[in-house]
């Protein structure tokens, strides 16, 4: 059985979870003995593939066009079909980011395949794919299988680990794509955050606030702590509905769901649609003043203590 | 300017959630179910380009008899009709997209709206693939929406910005939270709402191409620690981060 894998890019760079997407399709194809195809999708790649070769793959296509600067679905989804075509592969494997959830379903209504978004892990059991994804914000996991081919699976970011393999050197060529009249939805602008800010669900550590932070000012400790540790700042429902910080941060059911290395929740109680979304962090850390806050239940190590006096100290312990 | 809202009823996200007895899906006794939330800045949004440019809101839902709640809670926001397109058994996620298409096919809305997802299966693929199967353009994960005459601009949410698009009419966007803020039903809507007429149309089976094995609670975190109580605990805290948990 070949397998494709969209390797995903940003402005010509290979998003973390791209690699992590080879990995997961190479066990695979490793599996159920297929060939495993990379591609890759912008406008100048070809410095690129030998980091891809170090993962293990078999063949790599290269679709570079003036169009494919910035991401669009029509766009995007042409060279996926395309590639489907040159190999005739049966399973399609890309990330599940923000680009990757919008592409998968694209990708697969097109192909006529069906599709697993959002993976946390992928088997090959007796000819058949079956997978694991969290549903309901992660308050249950369901675990699906696919009866026919062709199959388009994403891979949630963190849930995989990226392993090099003794590299072969992979047959690289150029994908032809036909793109004329296909994109209506043009993209005409992309503003990126100052500072190339980490968002919270590439980072590693994550510092999140509730409303125990009292105000929308004190959340420079949150900053401050999230900056020296190298991590994003998180917030909770409750505090981007009072406007103390942008949507793009809240962590749970409405917002994004998270799995750091290290979740710090300072201020928060534990609403069930917060927990949801931070609850496969490896180690959660919980500061809150009321002894019996449901966060603590969560949590790996708790501080019962007012946010704004343990954040100080823990930014002064952490900088030692 | 001709409009359709796809709506889904989902369990409150407040609820905690117990896993039904054929170990496939969860128990639904004494659940509370609610619009998709994301489904409300659809709806919304649909009401605010309708008062900008006129013409009527459809609300449609694909899904069995409680369908109908998520239609009367979008029809009490004031939307002007509803269609429910019942089905009896259970759909995978092509089957959901394929049957709601083949409803919209010839209808000739000019704006289509989705969520950005369920927050059941959290699929976050109707919206797109029903433009995919319509071929007509799409924009997700919208925060922000302008349409002028025959065309739009919305705002695309993505790791760390927004992306800016441009799609002639037809076209499908799907919601994300802070594209504006859900009115609440008026008591006036909602008794409205109960004298509109929901049109039903039966959809026809297609069979699932994916299967449920199981499913189960999430593993359960071993308990923690409550290290200590305020500034002094933090150096214990950071010891045990660095030597126990070796995150730090």
């Amino acid at each position: 059985m070949d397998i494709l894998v969209y390797v995903e890019t940003r402005d010509n760079q290979i998003k973390p979870a791209g690699l992590e997407a080879i990995s997961g399709a190479r066990k695979l194809a490793d599996v159920g003995g297929g060939k495993l195809t990379a591609l890759l999708i912008g406008t100048s790649l070809s410095e690129l593939t030998g980091e891809v070769e170090k993962y293990g793959v078999d063949r790599i296509l290269l679709a570079e066009y003036p169009e494919f600067a910035g991401y669009t679905p029509e766009g995007y989804r042409e060279a996926i079909i395309a590639a489907v075509e040159e190999t005739d592969a049966k399973v399609v494997v890309m990330t599940a980011t923000s680009l990757g959830r919008d592409l998968a379903p694209v990708a697969a209504a097109k192909l006529d395949a069906s599709l697993l978004p959002d993976c946390t892990s992928i088997e090959y059991i007796e000819g058949k794919i079956s997978v694991t994804r969290p549903v309901y914000a992660g308050k249950c996991i369901i675990t699906l299988t696919a009866n026919s081919s062709p199959l388009v699976l994403s891979l949630r970011p963190k849930a995989f680990l990226v392993s090099e393999r003794n590299g072969k050197e992979a047959e690289v060529s150029k994908l032809d794509v036909s793109l004329e009249g296909k994109i209506r939805a043009r993209l005409v602008e992309t503003r990126s955050e100052a500072g190339g800010k980490l968002d919270v669900t590439e980072a590693d550590i994550i510092v999140a606030g509730g409303r125990g932070m009292k105000a929308k000012e004190n959340f420079k400790l949150i900053e401050d702590l999230a900056d020296e540790l190298g991590g994003a700042v998180g917030a909770s429902r409750a505090v981007v509905d009072n406007d103390w910080r942008p949507h793009s941060e809240q962590v749970g059911q409405t917002g994004k769901v998270v799995a750091p290395t290290l979740y710090i929740a300072a201020g928060i109680s534990g609403a069930i649609q917060h927990l949801a979304g931070m609850r496969s962090s490896k180690v959660i850390v919980a500061i809150n003043k009321d002894a019996d806050a449901t966060v603590f239940k969560s949590a790996d190590y708790g501080i019962v203590g007012d946010a704004m006096e343990v954040l100080p100290a823990l930014l002064e312990a952490v900088k030692e | 300017m001709n409009i359709a809202v796809l709506v889904k009823l989902v369990p409150d996200t407040e609820a905690s959630l117990k896993i039904g007895e054929d170990h496939k899906s969860i128990s639904t006794a004494d659940l509370n179910f609610v619009l998709n939330p994301f489904d409300e800045y659809a709806v919304e949004e649909a009401l605010v380009q309708k008062a900008k440019h006129g013409g009527t809101v459809t609300i449609i839902s694909l899904g069995g008899d409680e369908a109908v709640k998520a239609l009367r809670t979008s029809l009490a926001m004031g939307a002007d009709s509803a269609v429910h397109l019942k089905i009896t058994g259970g759909l995978d996620m092509l089957g959901v997209a394929k049957s709601l298409a083949a409803f919209l096919k010839d209808k000739n809305y000019d704006l289509i709206f989705a969520g950005k997802q369920a927050m059941d299966d959290d699929c976050a693929a109707t919206g797109a693939m029903v433009a995919t199967i319509l071929d007509i353009p799409h924009v997700s994960t919208v925060t922000k929406l302008e349409v002028e005459g025959n065309k739009l601009t919305a705002e695309r949410e993505f790791e760390t910005g927004v992306e800016v698009f441009e799609a002639p009419l037809p076209a499908l966007i799907t919601a994300q939270k802070g594209l504006n803020e859900p009115r609440y039903a008026s008591l006036k809507g909602i008794m409205m709402a109960k004298r509109k007429k929901i049109e039903t149309i039966e959809v026809e089976p297609i069979t699932a191409k994916t299967e449920v094995i199981q499913l189960t609670y999430p593993p359960i975190r071993p308990p923690g620690k409550i290290v200590g109580k305020g500034a002094e605990a933090v150096p214990e805290l950071v010891r045990l981060l660095k030597e126990e948990a070796k995150v730090l």
